[in-house]
């Protein structure tokens, strides 16, 4: 499969008063043509620093790219001057953002909005951008979109808004999408509409998703590879299928365990106990070693590199090391995994839905 | 765990809201529900569906409209004195979605937990309130030097367990929890959840827990309800829920929620709901489909969802 983004040993880091905080720690990851590839983790884990780096939109003074290479087909883009970015950005990589609420131009017709990128970046004239905003509408199903264009944000729902925002990134048929927690803000019947309609969409454009969100549900929804990330580091990366149902770090296993399947009665949510590390000081060692009960001693001192488990599988711990003891994950994520390995049966209703 | 004793019974729960000179929207439009002692009783559906509003009538934060509140037999919106209001408020505790905005930041932790405890009178001298917030601290696994900080220094997970101590703090029989996890972290819900659960066995508490995200309700909640533009829709206990969800809502609902597992998620597929599949000229109406399962229907749809249910068994 074609790379169409390689990213290689990223650092980004932050100036505050109380130091420099290290929010990506060194971060490498490909991702392939029509492919994506989705980012994990808790909140202050690096995910959305990572991909508002690949953007440059890093909020600056304070924020920069402290070492890596981003590469776009070949080409590092951290060199790119702002002028230069600024012709890449809504081009060859668009981003969708969390809160429609916030995203869109409260003051500006949501045509006017759509039709920017397409002026700015293919020199469209105003009467045929128009027709492309109408086209890109009705492609991410909002209907009556020729009068809806003249209308402003605020005559649309939440659910519309998250479309439209899809549409402006769509507009220029982007290589990259990067999508940062599109659905979070949005109900459960909204969400899958949205999620439906960037996988029908992807399939027609054949572009690449990187998409953040720390729902596995979502997850496993939308997901091609999976990236865990925690403090700053990727952990653990993989197919979809090789982390749901063969996790091998101890984070990704509490961030299954802790989520309630429908069908998981009389099992108990294991919590990660105590909360993510403040990274202007970064703990020595493994990040996760003090929230981690399988800890091994040389977790305090040395950081784990990614061990290979398979080809596309890797995963950061020591537990993979030929010398570490043998350690299978908690019992009732073991149950979890193959109970739903196995079954993969859902409450009644996905059969009624078949009919 | 559940007794057969009412704690709660909502009968016919009215609040609309004025809106404009003339608009009216019917936030929640008759609603009825019972909650016995010592169950967990969620109450799930979209934004806007007045699940929220529901929980703040109860708790009298708005007067309702119409309909009746009961709270161990007592009327809740009747009239009341002072004291007798205050009684009630002890009894009765509400958790907040955001721990950011729920917690007044001026105000150190000993303060905001023991403020119930200085309205009620419920510690004798400072010593006893002093001992009684370490100990509420302790309870909800955080430290007693926490005590004299402020709420900007902790995490979200952090406040919303001073949220759950404050709540605590006046020794409740009854707490509605709106949306207490959804606006913190996976693993950190998790541990907040586990606190619910474990506090509620060692303090022989009622919930009324409020929440979008259904597999989480599904995990704390002996019973369901569903609700949908102001009404209830469907009503059963969770595993019936899931297993047997009747209106077409809910369906549409559980088909909606994605799980952690890529295999199932290649195969799921989606309801959509349509509201015009409901004949508009028969009166719905919520009845009992078998004992403990309810399900807004007209006696048509009644029927249909009673033989749908046989057949499953």
């Amino acid at each position: 499969m074609d790379k169409l983004l390689d990213v290689k040993d990223l650092k980004v880091s932050f100036n505050t008063f109380s130091g420099e905080v290290q929010a990506v720690r060194g971060v490498s990851f490909d991702v392939n043509k029509g492919e994506t590839l989705a980012i994990v983790g808790e909140s202050g884990s690096g995910k959305s620093v990572t991909t508002k780096a690949l953007m440059q939109l890093l909020p600056k003074p304070q924020g920069f790219i402290k070492d890596g290479q981003i590469l776009l087909e070949g080409e590092d883009i951290v060199q790119k001057s702002e002028k230069e970015m600024q012709k890449l950005r809504g081009q060859d990589i668009s981003m969708i953002f969390q809160d429609p609420m916030t995203s869109l131009n409260p003051t500006m017709k949501v045509g006017t909005q759509i039709m920017e990128p397409l002026i700015k970046h293919q020199k469209m004239s105003r009467a045929k951008a128009k027709e492309r905003a109408i086209e890109l509408l009705e492609l991410v199903g909002i209907p009556d979109a020729s009068t809806r264009i003249t209308q402003y944000p605020h005559q649309f729902s939440g659910g519309m808004r998250q479309r439209v925002v899809i549409a402006i990134a769509l507009a220029c048929d982007p290589k990259l999408l990067i999508a940062d927690e599109p659905t979070t803000a949005l109900d459960v019947t909204i969400q899958a509409q949205i999620l439906e309609l960037m996988k029908d969409i992807q399939r027609k454009t054949e572009s690449s998703i990187i998409f953040i969100t720390h729902d596995l549900g979502v997850v496993a929804n939308v997901a091609d590879r999976v990236a865990v990330m925690y403090a700053g580091k990727i952990v653990e990366i993989g197919t979809a299928d090789e982390i749901f149902y063969n996790p091998k770090h101890p984070y990704t296993w509490g961030l299954l365990g802790s989520m309630p399947t429908l069908d998981n009665d009389g099992y108990d949510l294991i919590a990660i106990p105590g909360s993510p590390p403040d990274m202007t000081d970064p703990p020595k060692g493994d990040a996760f070693a003090p929230r981690n009960e399988y800890a091994l001693k040389i977790d305090e001192e040395l950081e784990p590199p990614l061990f290979k488990v398979s080809d596309t599988h890797y995963a950061a711990t020591w537990l993979l090391h030929e010398d570490a003891p043998k350690i299978e994950p908690p019992e009732s994520v073991k149950r979890r995994m193959q109970g739903i390995a196995n079954t993969g049966t859902a409450p009644g209703v996905a059969k009624d839905g078949e009919k | 765990m559940a007794s057969n004793e009412k704690l709660l019974e909502v009968k016919d729960l009215k609040q609309h809201f004025r809106v404009g000179r003339k608009g009216v929207v019917k936030a929640v439009d008759g609603i009825s529900f019972d909650i016995y002692k010592g169950e967990t009783f969620g109450l799930v559906g979209e934004s806007g569906c007045g699940k929220s509003t529901t929980g703040r009538t109860i708790i009298r934060l708005y007067d309702a409209t119409g309909g009746q509140v009961k709270f161990n037999g007592e009327d809740v919106h009747g009239k009341k004195s002072t004291q007798e209001l205050k009684k009630f408020n002890r009894k009765m505790q509400m958790i907040f979605q955001d721990p950011y905005a729920s917690l007044n930041s001026r105000m150190n932790v000993q303060d905001i937990i023991a403020e119930g405890i200085d309205v009620h009178g419920l510690a004798k001298n400072d010593k006893e309130r002093k001992e009684r917030v370490e100990e509420l601290l302790e309870t909800v696994g955080l430290n007693k030097e926490h005590a004299s900080r402020f709420p900007h220094e902790f995490s979200g997970g952090q406040r919303q367990r001073i949220g759950i101590a404050r709540a605590l703090a006046v020794k409740p029989e009854f707490i509605i929890a709106d949306e207490p996890i959804s606006a913190l972290d996976v693993s950190i819900q998790a541990q907040v959840v586990n606190l619910m659960k474990q506090l509620q066995q060692e303090h022989d508490l009622t919930y009324l827990f409020i929440a979008h995200d259904l597999s989480m309700v599904k995990y704390i909640s002996d019973r369901i309800g569903v609700m949908y533009f102001g009404n209830m829709v469907e009503l059963a206990d969770s595993d019936e829920l899931y297993e047997n969800p009747l209106h077409p809502y809910t369906k549409s609902l559980l088909s909606a929620i994605p799980l952690p597992d890529p295999d199932y998620e290649r195969g799921r597929t989606r309801v959509e709901y349509d509201p015009s599949v409901h004949n508009q000229d028969e009166e719905s109406e919520f009845r009992e489909i078998k004992p403990g399962h309810w399900v807004r229907c007209t006696p048509t749809e009644f029927q249909k969802y009673k033989r749908e249910l046989e057949s499953k068994s």
